[in-house]
């Protein structure tokens, strides 16, 4: 089986780069186009042997510990605020990291517009009147190149990774994709009913492909739930959000839990109602 | 008890430990049966290899790519991946030939926001009114539509659905549809009617009963083909059905043989000589009617007709289901008795004629829109040349049925693709594997995107957008 990185091109020029469960799709405009994709190859190369290296520390609580690889000290950096009072572990941050390295290998050159799309979790850089577009439980969100904000993520137990909420996602913005990334994580926890007939959970250790949560239970069902059983989790959800907004952890973030939404933060970020797509 | 064990995946170096029936953190590699498995790879489908056997799957590295340019081997579009807006190129567009002719394959999972599926559920039990609405998960997502020859039959999905109701109405549609797309069991209910578990395929559970055999025909039509077995062995015989209720001696089939008159009633509705209609209400009893004891439908009999003591009557569902045998005592009451085996018989073999019961589930959906710009730069020549049957449609290599008029939109048995060919988006709407086979020349006629033309050797070998592996499998035909 191919166990390395793989380059192809899809329609509208965009770049994607694939190894192992990484997914990059890159868009890049502006006159140094063409050395900024390469650039963003080349550092691609040795970005999962690497990350692999220090598996061992990302999968546990984070507790300090100095990561040698750039990726893995980003991880570090974007959960470490948020593990003073959580369980969580640098995996959290992983595909916000990610993207954030790749956007960094290419912000030496001369770009307009650059964005990196790493599953759904995407870092970006925009100069000028440039905007980036995408999509939230609230509707699309247009980011201006005057905000700060150059992160957004998501997170629900229905996504890629284990979740111990039950939100069906959760999108935040942030300054970088990691923090956003990590962010999404611990609020998508945070909207949860303990003990709830209606929620169906396993221990992670049974699902986890790659073991972190251990005997932690994740969410693994959520059955149709009452208005005031919605109101109660995304509550709890708000509730913690609405710290990382004040202490100025991210900049926004929106929930949504079948059907129901909730957005805290989100000043200066315009978003328009999902496009008719048919 | 102790859990399956994971297994190690060594595609990468992230080298996943997958539990059973899980996918590693990639979602592109999965732990199925104890073997990693490539999930949801571009698919050829192989007609060499198909002798009959369920779809099989193995990845290209086993297969000898003799036929890479051969009418054996058609480009599926499952696991091609998708575009949307379509005004680029479809993601495969693949040159091959067939017949000795130059031919290209279009392949694109493409969103049809459109679609919808009709499902035939073999059974002459009501399971509603016409027109009644279907729910999934408490939510619209059909109705009730025409019945078919024994089979009942619903319509599920649709723009009005998937788009025109609420979220959570668009939601549930979109899960029923994949999911009965996709082959998998589904409950349904019928509102003022039955709960329906269906699966493209598979036997029909009614009310938690399992349909096991669909009709030999309408109670008249059995008349036709039993009547000159019966003939001699019993004096009467009325078959039992909701639509159609046959008996014997006033049966055309019965006056061809000189089968004499028994002086029998039927309550009802005599449409010709021994067939009537709606001898009872629709229902779950015999042969599609709400009864359970058949005699309910007979009136008096008339001794001036030839009812007399002793006169022998079987009574009979249209599948063999319900049966009953009786003798008229000295009141002229028939009176329930031990099948005699001669007649058993004759029940067995209406049973045996029945076909087994089915549900079946066409996906039906329009490829118009933006959707045919992926083919070609003018999207009019593509509709008039698949109407004018020049360009084929096929969809995870399935012929579909094109209805005829304006636009593509196209009919075609879930049951025969490969299984998970369908996914979705959560606009909602469905993602299916669509491929337009058509020939070169016309397909540089009708403004083709000539440039995104790779030969099928090169897809195989470098994979498209979506990524590089592809896997082989034979089509069941």
């Amino acid at each position: 089986m191919s166990g390395r990185p793989t380059v192809g091109w899809l329609q509208g020029g965009r770049l994607h780069l694939q190894h192992g469960p990484i997914d990059l799709i890159l868009t890049v405009e502006g006159p140094g186009r063409t050395q900024a994709l390469q650039a963003a190859q080349d550092r691609f190369e040795t970005v999962l042997d690497v990350l692999v290296t220090e598996l061992d520390h990302l999968t546990v609580s984070y507790a300090g510990h100095r990561f040698q690889g750039p990726i893995a000290q980003r991880m570090a950096k974007a959960v470490a605020p948020l593990a003073q009072d959580h369980f969580v572990t640098p995996m959290a941050a992983v595909a916000g990291a990610v993207a954030d390295e790749v956007l960094a290998a290419m912000r030496p050159h001369d770009l307009n517009k650059t964005i990196v799309n790493n599953g759904g979790d995407v870092a970006f850089h925009l100069t000028d009147d440039q905007e980036f577009t995408s999509f939230s439980p609230i509707g699309s969100v247009v980011v201006p190149a005057d905000s700060p904000v150059r992160g957004i993520a998501t997170s629900g137990w229905r996504g890629r990774s284990q979740s111990r909420g039950i939100a069906d996602a959760v999108t935040v913005l942030a300054d970088t994709a990691a923090r956003a990334d990590a962010a999404a994580t611990l609020i998508a926890n945070a909207v949860d009913l303990p003990d709830h007939p209606a929620i169906t959970r396993v221990k992670a250790q049974a699902v986890e492909a790659i073991p972190q949560l251990g005997a932690r239970s994740v969410t693994s069902a959520v059955g149709a739930l009452g208005a005031s059983d919605r109101a109660d989790a995304l509550d709890a959800g708000q509730r913690y959000a609405a710290s990382l907004v004040a202490n100025g952890l991210i900049a926004g973030a929106a929930l949504l839990l079948q059907g129901e939404t909730r957005v805290t933060g989100w000043s200066g970020i315009a978003t328009r109602p999902v496009p008719d797509l048919s | 008890m102790t859990a399956p064990a994971k297994i190690r995946c060594d595609a990468c170096p992230v080298m996943c430990y997958i539990a059973p029936g899980r996918a590693g953190a990639c979602d592109r590699y999965a732990n199925q049966d104890g073997q990693i498995i490539r999930v949801d790879p571009l698919t050829i489908l192989d007609r060499r290899i198909a002798k009959g056997d369920a779809v099989k799957p193995f990845l290209k590295a086993d297969w000898d790519g003799m036929s890479a340019s051969g009418d054996d081997v058609a480009v599926s579009a499952i696991g091609a991946g998708t575009t949307y807006p379509d005004y680029k190129p479809a993601p495969f567009i693949v040159s091959r030939q067939i017949d000795g002719v130059d031919a290209v394959t279009v392949v694109t999972e493409a969103i049809f926001s459109y679609c919808g599926v009709k499902v035939k559920i073999d059974t002459d039990r009501h399971i509603g009114r016409e027109t009644a609405t279907v729910r999934a998960n408490g939510e619209v997502i059909g109705h009730v539509m025409t019945a078919e020859y024994g089979s009942q039959m619903l319509s599920l999905g649709g723009v009005e659905h998937l788009t025109g109701g609420s979220k959570a109405e668009g939601r549930a549609t979109c899960a029923a549809l994949l999911a009965l797309c996709n082959k998998e069991e589904v409950e349904l209910t019928i509102d003022g009617g039955s709960t329906l578990r269906v699966a493209a395929g598979q036997p029909p559970v009614v009310d938690g009963e399992t349909e096991v055999r669909m009709r030999v025909g309408c109670g008249s039509a059995t008349i036709g083909m039993f009547a000159s077995q019966w003939k001699g062995h019993v004096d009467e015989v009325v078959v039992v059905d909701d639509h159609i209720t046959g008996v014997v001696s006033e049966h055309q089939a019965g006056k061809v043989i000189d089968w004499p008159d028994t002086g029998i009633r039927i309550k009802g509705h005599r449409s010709t000589p021994g067939r009537y209609f709606k001898v009872a209400e629709p229902g779950r009893g015999w042969g599609g009617t709400d009864i359970d004891d058949p005699l309910a439908i007979l009136g008096d009999w008339r001794p001036a007709k030839g009812a007399r003591p002793g006169l022998t009557l079987l009574m009979v569902s249209t599948t063999g289901e319900h049966a009953g045998y009786y003798v008229l005592d000295d009141d002229l009451v028939p009176q329930s008795k031990p099948m005699p085996e001669v007649l058993q018989a004759s029940v067995d073999l209406i049973a045996e004629n029945c076909e087994p019961a089915r549900a079946t589930v066409l996906f039906m959906g329009g490829a118009g829109g933006s959707l045919r710009s992926g083919v070609t730069e003018n999207p009019i020549r593509l509709t008039r040349s698949v109407q004018g049957e020049v360009t084929r449609v096929t969809l995870g290599g399935v012929p579909a049925y094109v209805w005829p008029g304006g636009g593509i939109t196209v009919m075609v048995d879930v049951a025969q693709l490969p299984d998970n060919a369908f996914g979705y988006v959560p606009t909602p709407a469905l993602v299916a594997p669509l491929e337009f086979t058509v020939p070169m020349a016309e397909y540089q006629a009708l403004g083709g995107h000539a440039g995104a033309v790779r030969d099928l050797q090169d897809v195989l070998d470098h994979g498209g957008a979506y990524g590089a592996d592809a896997q082989v499998i034979g089509t069941k035909e």
